[in-house]
């Protein structure tokens, strides 16, 4: 990276992010953020988390060139980066191993964290079970609902799953909970956050654990085919694992595409299209995209998949938007869920509906490219947890 | 000299302490909320910090969080707000503080709701979520409208943090009982004496202590500490409670006046 600098020293990525909290927080995040920078430049913790990335998450992951599915849409050659492998089934271990780390690092003896689809749930509470650190996670009834299997895993692991009944039941709702929680017990609680967003240092620490993903990626398709693609695809919530992905290729002739959740579609307010439907505000620490009403007051959403479902997205994102370097589409639930069954028959491979946004996103960019381009799509997490759930929606069609 | 200062010169000749109940607008409605700040400095308090209800209010606590989601079901908007406020404005000079969270401010347009605000006859703003890093021209704007912009200090706040705040704090400084949530009565923290003698010994605006006081007992405690108690949760549960009887106004001003008694003593 030579001329990207974002953030700046205050969060900012241009005009998006910064740090609008209780002043109670204001402490905590300068206390993180000194920690985290230690932390990085020190070649011991770099080594240790490393250790675990390898050894205990499994990576690095494959990147799997997905000959049916290549063959099935006539045109460009797809490779899937394979974060489904992961230890835990999701992108998410990277950063929840890097941040419990730190947290132990920093001599916290309890940690937090919040969770939509459960998967940052289930990485959190594998992460503190590995360090021997307690561990409680807030989720929306209405995601306990439809992730009962994610419960279940967490609470094996040690975890306690707290239900919180507040607003939309998601996992707006449920982040809101964990600021309330940290407020409280500030002194001795580490907060891992989920996703890119949140008051600075999280977009940029979440960042940071996650770009392990972009930079095996850049290697392996250089080793497979000697030269960069020239597509990225991934579905963005938060925006954690797109941003993984894209980040080491910021600054090469590759082009970035978002996919977010047009639910029901765009037409009504049953979706999660954030940067495509929404205008800038502040949720939960950061100025960014958010889909809100003309007072201000912070939307509900709707998406298939729970880690979609949300009403901001991360400050990095919003500003790739604003300037053109990235660019963001949506599919619908509907589409997703083909998509969902369709690289599950076609690869063997039952992506996560989350991921499913990406896949499904494919037979629109297809048609339109040459043979000889290479696209790449994160699948970042797999289905296991969805295949209850599809089971229904399926059922109910029939 | 505007109504906030005013007050706090005329309470230090008396030698009392100030009193400062908070209530959400639009809680139950509208209407209601203009009853209950008329019978509120009726029964003698000082100021009446007005909460303008937000969807995602991270530092409250439930009742709060109730009372915010009540205001907006009945439509409650910031325009909705100072338009009460204007028509107040009619009937009484006690100070007003408006109390949120940064969002709807910003979506209304920072410059636009400041001149409003000001022009409504508000004399103060506390906004939850927007540390004096981020306020800068927020800042400038109030400066320019003769607005004050009150910032929360906490007993975890720094030395650095603390000198930020005394200098940027304008009408008073709300001190945070404890680390936490609105309306936990239970949550005391030992650094709060330090944190307000540390204020004191900084700047001669005054100092208000909020978040957990409920009875009298724990108004008293406060008012031995600092010029200003501020009460919130435990005034908005006799609202909830009483929300719904004809008798609410009454409830509301005998219990914040059971308060008072004991501050002013």
């Amino acid at each position: 990276m030579n001329h990207y600098h974002f953030p700046d020293r205050k969060g900012r990525f241009e005009i998006f992010g910064g740090k609008f909290v209780p002043e109670t927080l204001m402490p905590a995040l300068k206390e993180l953020e000194e920690a985290y920078l230690e932390a990085k430049e020190d070649k011991n913790f770099q080594k240790e988390l490393t250790k675990y990335l390898t050894d205990y998450a499994g990576r690095p992951t494959p990147l799997y060139f997905a000959e049916r599915l290549t063959k099935s849409l006539g045109k460009a050659k797809i490779y899937l980066k394979r974060e489904d492998l992961a230890h835990t089934g999701a992108h998410k271990i990277n950063n929840t191993l890097g941040q419990v780390l730190l947290a132990k690092r920093m001599g916290k003896s309890r940690i937090i964290a919040e969770t939509g689809a459960g998967q940052h749930g289930v990485a959190t509470a594998t992460a503190a079970a590995a360090f021997g650190l307690p561990c409680e996670v807030y989720m929306g009834e209405e995601d306990i609902q439809r992730q009962q299997l994610n419960v279940f895993r967490m609470e094996l692991l040690g975890t306690r799953v707290i239900p919180v009944s507040s607003g939309s039941r998601t996992l707006k709702d449920a982040i809101n909970e964990t600021i309330r929680d940290w407020v409280t017990n500030v002194r001795t609680t580490y907060y891992v956050l989920g996703s890119v967003v949140g008051p600075h240092p999280y977009p940029m620490m979440v960042r940071d654990f996650q770009l392990v993903i972009g930079e095996e990626t850049k290697e392996q398709i250089l080793t497979k085919e000697k030269r960069l693609p020239h597509y990225l695809l991934a579905c963005v919530g938060g925006g954690s694992n797109s941003l993984g992905l894209f980040y080491p290729f910021l600054e090469d002739d590759v082009q970035l595409i978002g996919v977010e959740a047009g639910g029901l579609g765009l037409s009504g307010d049953k979706h999660g299209a954030t940067l495509a439907r929404g205008s800038v505000g502040v949720l939960h620490g950061a100025k960014s995209y958010l889909l809100q009403d003309e007072n201000g007051q912070i939307s509900s959403t709707h998406s298939v998949a729970p880690g979609l479902d949300y009403p901001g997205v991360g400050p990095e994102h919003s500003y790739l938007k604003k300037s053109g370097r990235a660019k963001y589409f949506t599919v619908t639930d509907k589409e997703a869920l083909e998509a969902f069954q369709a690289l599950s028959e076609l690869e063997g491979i039952t992506p996560a509906l989350e991921s499913a946004h990406a896949i499904a996103y494919l037979k629109k960019l297809i048609p339109k490219l040459d043979k000889d381009k290479i696209v790449i799509v994160n699948l970042s997490g797999r289905g296991d947890k969805d295949v209850e759930q599809v089971a229904q929606i399926l059922s109910r069609k029939a | 000299m505007n109504r906030i200062e005013k007050r706090f010169e005329e309470l230090k000749k008396q030698g009392k302490k100030a009193f400062i109940p908070f209530i959400t607008a639009g809680d139950p409605d509208l209407v209601k909320t203009k009853a209950l700040v008329l019978e509120l400095e009726k029964r003698g308090a000082d100021i009446i910090e007005l909460g303008i209800p937000f969807s995602d209010p991270i530092a409250e606590g439930p009742v709060i969080q109730r009372s915010s989601q009540r205001a907006l079901e009945g439509e409650t908007s910031s325009l909705k707000i100072l338009n009460l406020v204007k028509e107040m404005r009619q009937e009484t000079e006690i100070p007003l503080v408006l109390m949120g969270y940064y969002n709807p401010i910003f979506k209304f347009g920072e410059r636009k709701f400041i001149e409003k605000t000001s022009r409504a006859g508000v004399d103060g703003l506390i906004i939850v979520d927007l540390p004096p890093e981020e306020a800068h021209f927020l800042l400038k704007e109030a400066e320019k409208n003769n607005l004050d912009i009150i910032f929360l200090l906490t007993p975890v706040s720094s030395e650095e943090r603390i000198k930020l705040v005394c200098e940027n704090s304008r009408g008073f400084i709300y001190c945070v009982a404890y680390t936490g949530i609105t309306g936990d009565e239970k949550r005391k923290d030992k650094n709060l004496k330090d944190l307000v003698a540390e204020v004191h010994s900084l700047t001669s605006t005054p100092v208000g202590i909020g978040f957990g006081i409920s009875s009298p007992l724990a108004a008293k405690k406060a008012a031995s500490l600092a010029e200003i108690v501020i009460v919130g949760s435990a005034i908005v549960k006799k609202i909830e409670k009483y929300k719904a009887n004809k008798n609410l106004v009454k409830e509301v001003g005998a219990f914040a006046e059971s308060l008072i008694r004991t501050v002013k003593k």
